[in-house]
């Protein structure tokens, strides 16, 4: 199958680092591929070159050397530059800043008004992706009667109305309370389970990442690790030693693990880590 | 407190006034002011001052609404009629020291006070019912003619919409800045007026910072969301007239109508 994101031999640098007080190079020779359907999440640290990352796969920012494709098409085909926006959606960090209308269905229908979609048409996507994202009965609502997370769900909403292959989450929970986190996190798990849309996550709460069916971590703009949670989570040493947490369940086990106990390194989940330890609470009754 | 604060003057409401069609309620204002200032009788004002009360009637606007809207021009309404009174030349009626009103001077202050009067009560109807983004939606539709002389329509009421979808967010930033410096030891409540003026610096430059910094955000998000001006742009709502906005004009075109009819023939008074 070929992939809907696909990013070769990427780098990427600002030409004017020193003033911004910026890495030379964010991305460093970045080659990622991302199959239709995948919710992928993308871990690291603060200045790691994650949104940086993030920025290239809707043609916000072009590579310094190498290739981004979108849906086979390439990000510097500058007229195709709608085709791949509207391929890519983009969900930003902060929910304030990305709705544009005073009434959340008029902003759920922007991006379809800028792209020329008849009338009725808009009417019925704009619905349906309320529907989708629970927020249908807000519609008449302005953006500032909303909580962070409803907001969140609207700006979702907006980028789900384009219909696009796969939907780019730049930090999308980090300035929600935990209730918001929650309940966005939710609507991205439906957008992959309920309506095939491949996901990227760009985060930096484990717990988050735990969730997806893929995990890259990035440090210093090279892709340091690549697999499904389990497998890049029971690399706790390397995740540390990049300034990078684990969830606390593999944490936990991981130090009980460290004190010689025999716990399995690829617990994700509180229910898992408790059901490791009872197990071994019981084992060690009977060898007494 | 700062959340007090409301922009335009919108009565939510489900009357016949509320459901036409912005651009008819536009034209329609237009004309009610036209008319007011042509009326050269106190038939033709009489005309005028019904219709508005009609209007309000079938509005369901509380009569208390037009007061509040007249508190802010008292002052000017005051000034033109004590200007009229004392300055239009004619028969005397009061001549004493410096003081000349003339029979015309007081006829005059008297028609141009329920001119403004009708004129504010007037075009607060229109703005009490309709919500500020469906004028702003009639207004470019109204205005797109102008566009064949590279008028920037759409480009001033995409920034009209922006305004009004971030005032509520910028006052509650201010809020929040202006409670982070009085956590700090700001005063912002005594003193004089340049006292109190210079104490608003600390809090218009973050407010500043913050707002560029958000238009810089809210930009990249529009170009994400496909956002190029109005090229190929169509909306989701589009504005049909009814039969309800061509009984609207109807009945404002023969008000206009009964005006210039009686203009005509009858004596001209003021």
């Amino acid at each position: 199958m070929e992939p809907i994101l696909s990013a070769r031999d990427v780098s990427f640098a600002y030409d004017n680092y020193e003033e911004k007080q910026l890495p030379p190079i964010v991305l460093d020779d970045i080659s990622l591929d991302i199959q239709p359907g995948e919710f992928v999440a993308v871990l690291g640290h603060n200045g790691s070159g994650k949104s940086t990352l993030a920025k290239h796969f809707n043609a916000i920012l072009l590579p310094t050397a190498g290739t981004v494709y979108v849906n086979g098409i390439n990000t510097k085909e500058e007229d195709r530059l709608y085709d791949i926006r509207q391929s890519a959606g983009m969900v930003f960090q902060n929910p304030d800043n990305q709705l544009v209308a005073t009434i959340v269905e008029e902003d759920v229908a922007f991006a379809l008004e800028n792209l020329g979609v008849p009338p009725e048409e808009i009417r019925r996507r704009v619905d349906e992706s309320l529907k989708a994202v629970g927020m249908y009965e807000y519609r008449e609502h302005s953006p500032h009667q909303l909580s962070g997370g409803q907001k969140q769900r609207v700006a979702i909403a907006g980028i789900i109305a384009m219909r696009p292959k796969c939907i780019v989450l730049d930090e999308p929970t980090a300035m929600l309370d935990p209730q918001g986190r929650k309940e966005v996190l939710q609507t991205i798990r439906q957008l992959g389970g309920q309506f095939g849309i491949t996901v990227v996550l760009i985060t930096h709460y484990m717990d988050e990442a735990a969730q997806s069916g893929r995990v890259v971590v990035v440090d210093n703009g090279k892709v340091i690790l690549d697999g499904p949670p389990r497998q890049v989570f029971s690399h706790v040493e390397l995740l540390k030693s990049v300034g990078l947490d684990v969830p606390q369940a593999t944490e936990l086990a991981w130090l009980l693990r460290q004190d010689g106990y025999n716990l399995p390194d690829d617990i994700l989940f509180e229910e898992e880590c408790v059901q490791a330890i009872e197990k071994l609470l019981e084992e060690h009754h009977v060898s007494h | 407190m700062l959340k007090d604060i409301t922009i335009g003057q919108y009565f939510p409401g489900h009357s016949v006034l509320h459901r036409l069609d912005p651009r008819m309620k536009i034209l329609l204002t237009i004309g009610y002011i036209v008319m007011l200032f042509t009326v050269s009788n106190p038939l033709g004002l009489g005309v005028g001052i019904l219709f508005l009360i009609f209007a309000y009637a079938i509005s369901k606007i509380p009569p208390k609404m037009i007061t509040k809207s007249l508190k802010p021009v008292i002052p000017i309404i005051i000034f033109t009629t004590l200007l009229n009174m004392f300055f239009v030349k004619g028969d005397p009626l009061v001549d004493w020291w410096i003081f000349h009103i003339s029979r015309q001077g007081l006829l005059t202050a008297v028609v141009m006070t329920i001119r403004i009067i009708c004129l504010i009560a007037g075009t607060s109807l229109l703005t009490y019912t309709t919500s500020p983004i469906t004028l702003t939606d009639g207004l470019e539709r109204l205005m797109k003619p102008l566009k064949k002389i590279h008028f920037p329509v759409h480009e001033l009421s995409m920034m009209m919409t922006i305004a009004l979808r971030f005032i509520p967010t910028l006052i509650e930033e201010t809020d929040k800045i202006m409670n982070a410096q009085k956590a700090r030891g700001a005063d912002l409540e005594s003193g004089g007026v340049i006292q109190r003026a210079k104490a608003l610096v600390p809090i218009l430059i973050p407010l500043f910072v913050s707002a560029f910094r958000r238009a810089d955000e809210l930009a990249l998000a529009m170009e994400c969301r496909c956002y190029r001006g109005d090229v190929g742009r169509t909306r989701m709502k589009q504005l049909h007239y009814s039969w309800q906005d061509g009984v609207a004009a109807a009945v404002t075109v023969l008000c206009i109508g009964m005006v210039v009819v009686v203009n005509i023939f009858a004596p001209v008074v003021f």
